[in-house]
């Protein structure tokens, strides 16, 4: 089970640091900056620090909470239109990593607007270094301080129930049934992240991300539940999908009706709300 | 009479293409003007006339000036590259795609997209951002040398073999590319995605220096091939006959084509319907007579694309459209009206 240890969380407050003297510098006289924001996960964390108001656009990808809809979208955040960000007269954008393409940052960067690239991963460790780096960058130390220790807290209640788990469930995340094909969260991926979390064993390995696999790997697989995302609307998988499906009728999941369905967004954002995610999937795992 | 009459058709059309010539020059330095006065800052000519600040000279040389460059020129590759493979090949169908660049600049696009990360980090360092374009021109490049070879015997280059060997070498890459598209994470899906959607948004200066060299040549010195090219509208024996080196016309073409049209492919990814259409128009304003038509091509190629890029930025601005979805979004219907409105007149 993955805990945030005392001297990994040291040494993310020291990367976080390293960001805010960048952006310190860079922020000195402008009290209230217009930011763009790009991810998901550094929208949310944006929000969560009380600096919504602080947001003048933000990526396809935000779209929670609902509020931050309204804001202006600049695009896919791997094809971003540098003059589009441009438009919004940011005086700094906070990005997950891998904001592209280059030349549109490089544009953005000769127009002297800060870009900050956000650490994250998979991991509890990743979402308290995204929430320390975002607060830094922000200048919100204080407001970052206090939500990195109640996202913390948030972790160690989820962990602390982890460790619990004497017989952890084997868990399939499937985040897609086209044609009847299986798609699954393989090593990795920010399912087996969360799944993990949650005190549960991902029931698939031996590949990376999310892959399509064959009936049979399903069926050897034999995952105990089955988790999917609550998407909401016609793309949601029901259970009826899931028991139309062969390969997947026959796990022990689905023969003991064991379907679990969460928000997509709050399973797999790793951003502050990670910790409630984590302990909605134990409680939906193991009961209580 | 029969004689003179047609004597006096042809110089008609000659009359007309080269007003046609101007007009299209015309309308690409009005593209030009209009893409250089728009964007998502809504900063416009005016604006940048009376003296430019620190942003509006970011905005013009960073980001429009470059864009504008990048689309026209590649506009006119692709343009004079899908007339030039449509004489060569005798076939309106006939596009870049035929001799397989695209295939070929495709599988090297998503190599490069899912592999890339397996280079040694010095080298990836070297190459960096550039590795995608870099691994599209040398796709298309080597796609291209490979059918070639495939369809010469004895000196001599078959077309119709050409052809069938392309089919199966598109499908084999396409093959190596579904392996690749198997092996990618999300991310790469959707950057092979949006490449597979062409953009200019990656527009640099870089990017248009490297790729002048390969596209400019093959755009003055084309009309050089007009007349070899409308021979061979008779046929290959024929055009020996009349004392052209179709081997040698062949070989320049394809590789001029390989050239210009994997340049652009590499740098603004795959951009469709302006190689097949933009030749078909010009044809139907002023017949096939490639002295007129391969430079027409390359204005109306460029003022089309620049024109569309105008769209793609602007439309869902402070987002930007992907240029290959406009350009068949608008560019087919339009198309298919001209060729109802055509119908009545008889034929192509």
């Amino acid at each position: 089970m993955i805990r945030p240890s005392l001297a990994s969380l040291h040494l993310g407050l020291i990367a976080g640091l390293g960001v805010a003297a960048l952006a310190t510098f860079a922020l000195a006289d402008t009290p209230k900056p217009r930011v763009v924001s790009l991810g998901g996960s550094v929208t949310e964390t944006i929000v969560a620090l009380g600096a919504e108001d602080l947001l003048v656009g933000r990526d396809s990808t935000s779209n929670y909470p609902e509020s931050v809809l309204a804001l202006p979208d600049v695009g896919y955040i791997r094809a971003l239109s540098p003059e589009g960000v441009l438009s919004l007269t940011p005086d700094l954008i906070l990005s997950e990593d891998g904001a592209g393409p280059v030349e549109a940052v490089a544009v953005l960067q000769a127009g002297g607007i800060p870009f900050v690239t956000m650490p994250g991963s998979f991991s509890a460790q990743g979402v308290l270094d995204k929430i320390t780096s975002v607060a830094a960058a922000l200048n919100l130390e204080a407001e970052g301080a206090a939500l990195a220790d109640k996202t913390a807290a948030g972790f160690a209640a989820a962990a602390a129930r982890a460790d619990a788990v004497t017989a952890p469930q084997s868990v399939l995340f499937v985040i897609s049934l086209q044609g009847g094909r299986v798609m699954a969260g393989g090593e990795g991926s920010s399912a087996a992240g969360i799944i993990a979390l949650g005190g549960g064993v991902n029931a698939v390995s031996g590949f990376d991300g999310y892959k399509q696999i064959t009936d049979e790997a399903v069926i050897a697989a034999a995952p105990d539940v089955i988790l999917m995302m609550d998407r909401g609307g016609d793309l949601a998988l029901s259970a009826e999908d899931v028991q139309a499906t062969p390969a997947l009728a026959a796990t022990p999941a689905a023969k003991a009706g064991r379907i679990i369905r969460m928000d997509g967004m709050l399973l797999l954002g790793f951003g502050p709300r990670t910790p409630d995610a984590a302990l909605a999937l134990n409680a939906a795992l193991y009961g209580g | 009479m029969v004689m003179l009459a047609e004597t006096t058709d042809i110089q008609d059309r000659s009359i007309r293409a080269a007003r046609v010539t101007q007009g299209l020059a015309l309308a690409l330095a009005v593209a030009g003007l209009a893409s250089i006065g728009s964007g998502a800052t809504g900063v416009s000519l005016f604006d940048m006339l009376d003296g430019l600040s620190a942003r509006e000279a970011l905005i013009l040389w960073d980001i429009r000036l470059p864009r504008l460059a990048m689309g026209a020129l590649v506009g006119a590759a692709l343009a004079v590259s899908g007339a030039l493979m449509q004489g060569l090949f005798r076939n309106p169908l006939a596009d870049p795609g035929i001799v397989g660049v695209g295939a070929g600049a495709g599988l090297g696009a998503v190599l490069a997209i899912v592999l890339g990360g397996l280079l040694p980090a010095t080298l990836g360092a070297w190459i960096g951002p550039q590795l995608v374009p870099f691994a599209a021109f040398l796709g298309g490049w080597a796609a291209t040398i490979a059918l070639y070879r495939l369809a010469s015997r004895g000196g001599s280059v078959s077309v119709a073999t050409m052809l069938l060997a392309g089919i199966a070498l598109g499908a084999l890459a396409g093959a190596v590319t579904g392996v690749l598209v198997y092996m990618a994470d999300d991310r790469q899906l959707r950057d092979l995605t949006f490449w597979g959607m062409g953009s200019l948004a990656g527009a640099s200066w870089a990017k248009i220096a490297a790729s002048l060299p390969l596209i400019v040549p093959v755009l003055a010195l084309s009309p050089l091939l007009a007349r070899g090219l409308n021979a061979l509208a008779l046929g290959e024996a024929q055009a020996r006959h009349i004392g052209i080196d179709t081997e040698r016309l062949k070989r320049i073409t394809i590789l001029g084509v390989a050239a210009s049209a994997g340049a652009s492919v590499a740098i603004a990814g795959g951009i469709g319907f302006i190689g097949i259409v933009v030749p078909h128009l010009l044809r139907l304003a002023t017949g096939p007579d490639h002295r007129f038509l391969l430079p027409n091509a390359a204005l109306l190629g460029a003022s089309l694309l620049v024109l569309a890029d105008i769209f793609a930025r602007t439309l869902l601005a402070p987002a930007e459209l992907p240029i290959g979805i406009v350009t068949a979004l608008v560019g087919a219907p339009v198309f298919l009206w001209i060729l109802l409105q055509r119908r009545g007149i008889g034929g192509l």
